[in-house]
């Protein structure tokens, strides 16, 4: 008895990594198909999306004719028309608005079920927000785009690197985007009632995000410290500039250089804002 | 009697339930203002590239920023919560408003009367009280009556239209944000020369849904400017009419929602 099997002591260096990849992977794919169930409503939404691609796109067009040189704010015609397609086709894939699941559950007092599990709950949600990202980038990305596609004429990118660019700025821009909702909502640990911070958020997302009208509009000096000191421009015009191919190749790998920071920042900072508040967390409800 | 009596109940109970969380019912206040501030901001940025979008000047589109949002906010106080209904159908919660011996739609509208909304009126009659003061309007008493009634038009048209969107649930539960597309959006349209749209889709928006008649043509009737797109100088004083029309198709859209309505049964 005094030889102990010292194999069963070997754990692989691996397996805990491995274990949490794939725990990560399965809550992707029941993100994914939680929200392949609302059919009725992805087709409802793409119908809204395309309706306020043709306003946007009419206005920003008359925008570019009335300069009289063919370019507004460093875009030409066919770039603006780009920037706004893919804008509505990409603002369900980042979900911008109307997550208030987390609020919810933490005034619920459900939210110590989540702190129960083996999982944290950042990258929980965040593995189910990817799930629901990569749903709206199979359903939601192509109606609007498409729809542009026939009644404008679109811009084709022209660098082989602006596509997969893109989908890099697009998955940043998500990451970006949950974790500034996680802070948002996560303020109902000391608040109860989000609906004010939730209300702030989805005022500013809009606007500083560079749905409403592109930032460039605005005078350089405000869209540059919009840019690098709030992750707002991050969030749609990052992406919109990159497809869109805004500026030279440089800076548009740059836009995504600092996204990926912000991407960094966010998430630190909901894993932060979270920890402090299992601190003080007292649960709601019985 | 009973019936105001009855109203002025739930309206009380509505204000006291939104007062006892102040802070929020404050950023709430501050936040829907916002909204209705970054549209026009959103105005004034596009025509900080361009001295002219669709052949109109920044004053002349204030003013038909001024109409609309003044007209947008206030129905959107009034009756846009309407836009509930579909959560309303979906939980069962309708049962209890059509059991109850009053009419449904006042119901619903004072069961969320969102108080919050109320600076949002006060903004949107600003924008449009300084659109008038830096446009050089030739008045007329006509005219007067036209700048009296546009605004209070332009709410009932939304309202009409909100009530539209809404009374959607009663027939599709999933609508979903598609009702969006005309009450923000009809919002969004109204707020710019409607010469900047396509053909067809300014036909079909404008003309054929009538939002043509909400800021656009009361604008041009103001500014003394003929139509760029052909309609006679006095289509702008018929917008009165045209809301009464879509407040006629709304209360007939309505009537038959409920008539056809079944509950979910939850």
């Amino acid at each position: 008895m005094d030889r102990i099997d010292a194999r069963v002591l070997t754990i692989s260096r691996l397996r805990p990594f491995r274990s949490s990849a794939t725990t990560f992977g399965v809550l992707i794919g029941s993100g994914f198909r939680r929200y392949s169930t609302y059919r009725q409503a992805t087709i409802a939404g793409s119908f809204t999306n395309i309706v306020f691609g043709f306003l946007r796109c009419y206005v920003l067009l008359a925008v570019v004719a009335g300069t009289g040189t063919q370019r507004a704010a460093g875009y030409d015609a066919e770039q603006l028309a780009t920037y706004v397609w893919v804008g509505q086709g990409l603002l369900a894939v980042i979900g911008l608005w109307g997550w208030t699941e987390l609020a919810e559950r933490i005034r619920t007092g459900d939210i110590a079920a989540d702190l129960l599990r083996p999982v944290a709950p950042v990258p929980a949600y965040l593995a189910a927000d990817l799930g629901r990202a990569l749903h709206a980038m199979l359903t939601r990305f192509g109606p609007p785009l498409l729809a542009g596609a026939v009644f404008f004429p679109l811009h084709v990118p022209s660098r082989w690197q602006t596509v997969p660019l893109f989908l890099l700025s697009v998955v940043l821009a998500v990451v970006i985007c949950f974790g500034c909702r996680y802070v948002v909502n996560a303020t109902a640990y000391w608040l109860h009632d989000a609906r004010g911070p939730i209300m702030l958020w989805t005022l500013g997302a809009g606007v500083l995000g560079g749905l409403y009208f592109p930032l460039r509009l605005l005078p350089e000096w405000m869209t540059v410290t919009l840019w690098l000191g709030t992750p707002m421009p991050s969030l749609l015009q990052a992406p919109l500039d990159v497809i869109a191919e805004r500026d030279p190749p440089g800076l548009q790998a740059g836009l995504v250089g600092v996204q990926a920071c912000w991407a960094v920042l966010a998430l630190s900072l909901a894993a932060l804002v979270q920890r402090r508040a299992e601190r003080k967390l007292v649960v709601q409800g019985g | 009697m009973g019936e105001l009596r009855a109203y002025a109940a739930l309206l009380g109970a509505q204000a006291r339930s939104v007062l006892s969380y102040r802070a929020s019912f404050l950023v709430e206040v501050a936040g829907n203002m916002g909204a209705t501030v970054f549209d026009v901001l959103t105005v004034l940025v596009l025509f900080r590239a361009t001295p002219r979008v669709g052949g109109f000047t920044l004053e002349q589109a204030l003013l038909m920023v001024g109409i609309s949002s003044a007209g947008f906010a206030l129905a959107d106080m009034l009756v846009g919560n309407v836009d509930r209904l579909k959560v309303y159908v979906r939980a069962g919660t309708l049962d209890a408003v059509l059991v109850r011996p009053l009419p449904a739609l006042p119901q619903l509208l004072l069961m969320d009367l969102p108080l919050r909304k109320a600076l949002r009126v006060v903004f949107g009659f600003t924008v449009l009280g300084g659109a008038i003061a830096i446009n050089d309007i030739d008045w007329t008493p006509a005219r007067v009556a036209l700048v009296a009634l546009a605004p209070g038009a332009a709410a009932a048209f939304f309202g009409s239209i909100f009530v539209i969107s809404a009374a959607l649930a009663f027939w599709w539960v999933e609508s979903g944000e598609m009702g969006a597309a005309f009450t923000y959006g009809g919002r969004d349209f109204t707020s710019y020369p409607i010469t900047v749209y396509g053909e067809w889709f300014r036909g079909l928006f404008a003309y054929a849904l009538g939002f043509a008649f909400v800021a656009y043509q009361p604008a041009l009737a103001l500014l003394g400017r003929t139509d760029p797109l052909g309609l006679p100088g006095w289509a702008g004083y018929l917008s009165p009419l045209v809301a009464l029309l879509a407040a006629t198709v709304a209360t007939g859209v309505w009537r038959a929602g409920i008539r056809q309505y079944r509950s979910t049964g939850s």
